[in-house]
């Protein structure tokens, strides 16, 4: 049997463009650990970018942050990875990082060696997976079938350990991964380390948001030690302590399940975990489990085109109709949606328009149950539509109504307040999350692609 | 009768991916993690997130003080209907249930 290495991984924050505390990244380095691993996304922000491929972060704040991790990386002489690159981690957001490493390695005179490992996924292929039943619901999926995949403007399945380990094997300086879970590029090397796979999973887990397992959780930058029986969470900025119940309490965060993680490959079970502080800052912890499972399954991710949005505010100050603002906005439904299948031919089901009411209900719609007269109350329009044409059309159409509409035939027509012009607004396309999925496959490499480059070299 | 966030340290909400909502009820002691576990049922949850009762998975963690509720989001993340993208908001509306007990 292999022998245990242990492994220090330093992780600069919960993800590249949330900035990171230089000192303790300094202090990180200091420490001397086996490899830098930043995460680059998650679904959190919404459809949209992995429906269109592109980042939600600045490219400056992109490139600053990943600027002084490359340095740091050159100066430690260890790898650098960042996963789920650009936020959403389709094969645009992973070429966008690369052009933004080439232009940083020709500014800082490096030549490294970086590996790119690909997750978008090729709609034909997995089309030919679904139809051979590899393709299985996770709880509450969206039905699907063959015209989903089709829809989908991008596709991604979630790498695990085993390829970003492919990805380091290939003795990469720096690793640039589409879409992983969030803890696999911190797993991994302590897994090709042979440390306790229960406590590299876990300890990637804990570590996988930066210091947010710790006090002062802003403060980004940790340590996550891996050996042969648990590992150990050390927070590096002033004044930031990790407490068994701070480290423990993060297997709840954005977790359905605080005990179970699925991975590709199995999972882990956090059940018989133990937490031993180890002093004011650090904890250990021991007793985790990984367990493996018979097939080889990876999650889907996709987003596809969910139609075209205009949108359009206004503000009711006057007291009478702040008064009557859900009364009113009824009304205006009513009367714009039969005028718009009037007069543009449209079916009640071809176009959506909603009026959210701000300061009253337009957090929690039919469910608020609170009541209260507020001062003013801001009316979000907001039309859905096939095409942008018609959107843009709907939203001219429901402008009459939020500038003037009367409650009463008998009142003085009133005008409204609009804070810009043009009032409506074009959104363009908006996107759905359509996929909630796990593919399996016979190799982990099947759906992934790895591509080996040698910057510097002509 | 006592409201939720008259009783707990902090009631939060997040997304648990695209089609999961969370919310952690850190109760901060083991007097409120009692009341809150007497008084606060998954089907009370569910009426006030208007969700099926038999979707709500309930876990109570003693050694932390907390009451973790999952269900399946009220609207898909980002669906034309869905008004928090974050799922962060939903613990206010929780918050404001008043326990039994």
């Amino acid at each position: 049997m292999l022998q245990t290495k242990p492994v220090r991984v330093l992780i600069p924050s919960g993800a590249l463009g949330l900035n990171y505390d230089p000192v303790a990244l300094q202090r990180g380095l200091d420490a001397g650990p086996d490899i830098i691993a930043i995460d680059g996304g998650s679904t959190d922000s919404g459809p949209a970018y992995l429906g269109r491929g592109v980042s939600k972060y600045s490219r400056s704040s992109t490139r600053l942050e990943w600027k002084g991790l490359m340095e740091a990386r050159e100066a430690a002489g260890v790898p650098l990875v960042i996963g789920t690159a650009g936020t959403c981690g389709t094969d645009s957001t992973v070429d966008w990082m690369l052009e933004i490493t080439r232009e940083i390695a020709d500014e800082l005179g490096q030549s490294p060696r970086i590996a790119v490992l690909r997750s978008s996924q090729d709609p034909a292929m997995i089309t030919r997976k679904l139809n051979a039943g590899e393709i299985s619901p996770l709880p509450h999926a969206p039905r699907i079938d063959a015209g989903t995949i089709d829809s989908c403007t991008n596709i991604v399945a979630l790498a695990g350990a085993e390829q970003i380990a492919a990805a380091l094997e290939t003795g990469a300086d720096i690793v640039i991964a589409g879409r992983t879970t969030d803890t696999a590029i911190i797993a991994a090397l302590p897994l090709m380390r042979k440390c306790h796979a229960g406590a590299a999973w876990h300890g990637a887990k804990i570590g996988e948001c930066g210091a947010l397992c710790a006090s002062n959780p802003q403060s980004g930058v940790i340590l996550v030690d891996f050996d042969s029986d648990g590992f150990t969470v050390t927070p590096l900025a002033d004044g930031a302590h990790a407490t068994p119940h701070t480290v423990s309490a993060h297997m709840l965060y954005e977790n359905s399940n605080p005990f179970i993680l699925y991975e590709p490959g199995g999972h882990l079970d956090v059940t018989g975990a133990r937490y031993d502080a180890l002093d004011e800052r650090r904890v250990r912890v021991t007793g985790s489990e990984w367990m493996p499972s018979d097939t080889y399954t990876v999650k889907l991710e996709g987003a596809r085109l969910a139609g075209y949005q205009t949108v359009m505010m206004a503000l009711l100050r006057d007291a009478h109709y702040v008064e009557n603002a859900e009364r009113w906005a009824e009304d205006i439904l009513a009367k714009c949606r039969a005028k718009v299948m009037d007069r543009m031919g449209l079916g009640a089901y071809d176009f959506r328009i909603e009026l959210r009411l701000i300061g009253q209900s337009a957090s929690f719609g039919a469910l608020e149950n609170r009541v209260a007269t507020p001062v003013e109350i801001g009316v979000l329009g907001i039309v859905t539509a096939e095409t942008p044409e018609l959107s843009n059309e709907i939203g001219k159409m429901l402008n009459p109504y939020l500038l003037h509409h009367p409650l009463t035939q008998e009142e003085e027509v009133p005008t409204f307040a609009f804070p810009f012009s043009p009032a409506e607004v074009d959104r363009g396309a908006i996107y759905s999350f359509c996929l909630n999925h796990v593919m399996r496959i016979d190799d982990p490499m099947e759906a992934f692609t790895l591509e080996v480059l040698d910057h510097g070299d002509a | 009768m006592a409201m939720l966030k008259d009783v707990v340290q902090k009631v939060r909400s997040k997304n648990a991916g695209p089609f999961w909502l969370t919310v952690d009820i850190f109760c901060g002691s083991s007097d409120a993690f009692q009341i809150v576990t007497n008084g606060l049922s998954g089907d009370r949850v569910a009426q006030v997130f208007g969700a099926d009762p038999a979707d709500i998975n309930t876990y109570h963690i003693p050694s932390l003080n907390v009451v973790k509720f999952s269900l399946p989001r009220p609207t898909i993340q980002g669906s034309p209907e869905d008004r928090d993208m974050h799922g962060a908001s939903w613990a206010a509306l929780l918050s404001e249930v008043e326990l039994n007990g």
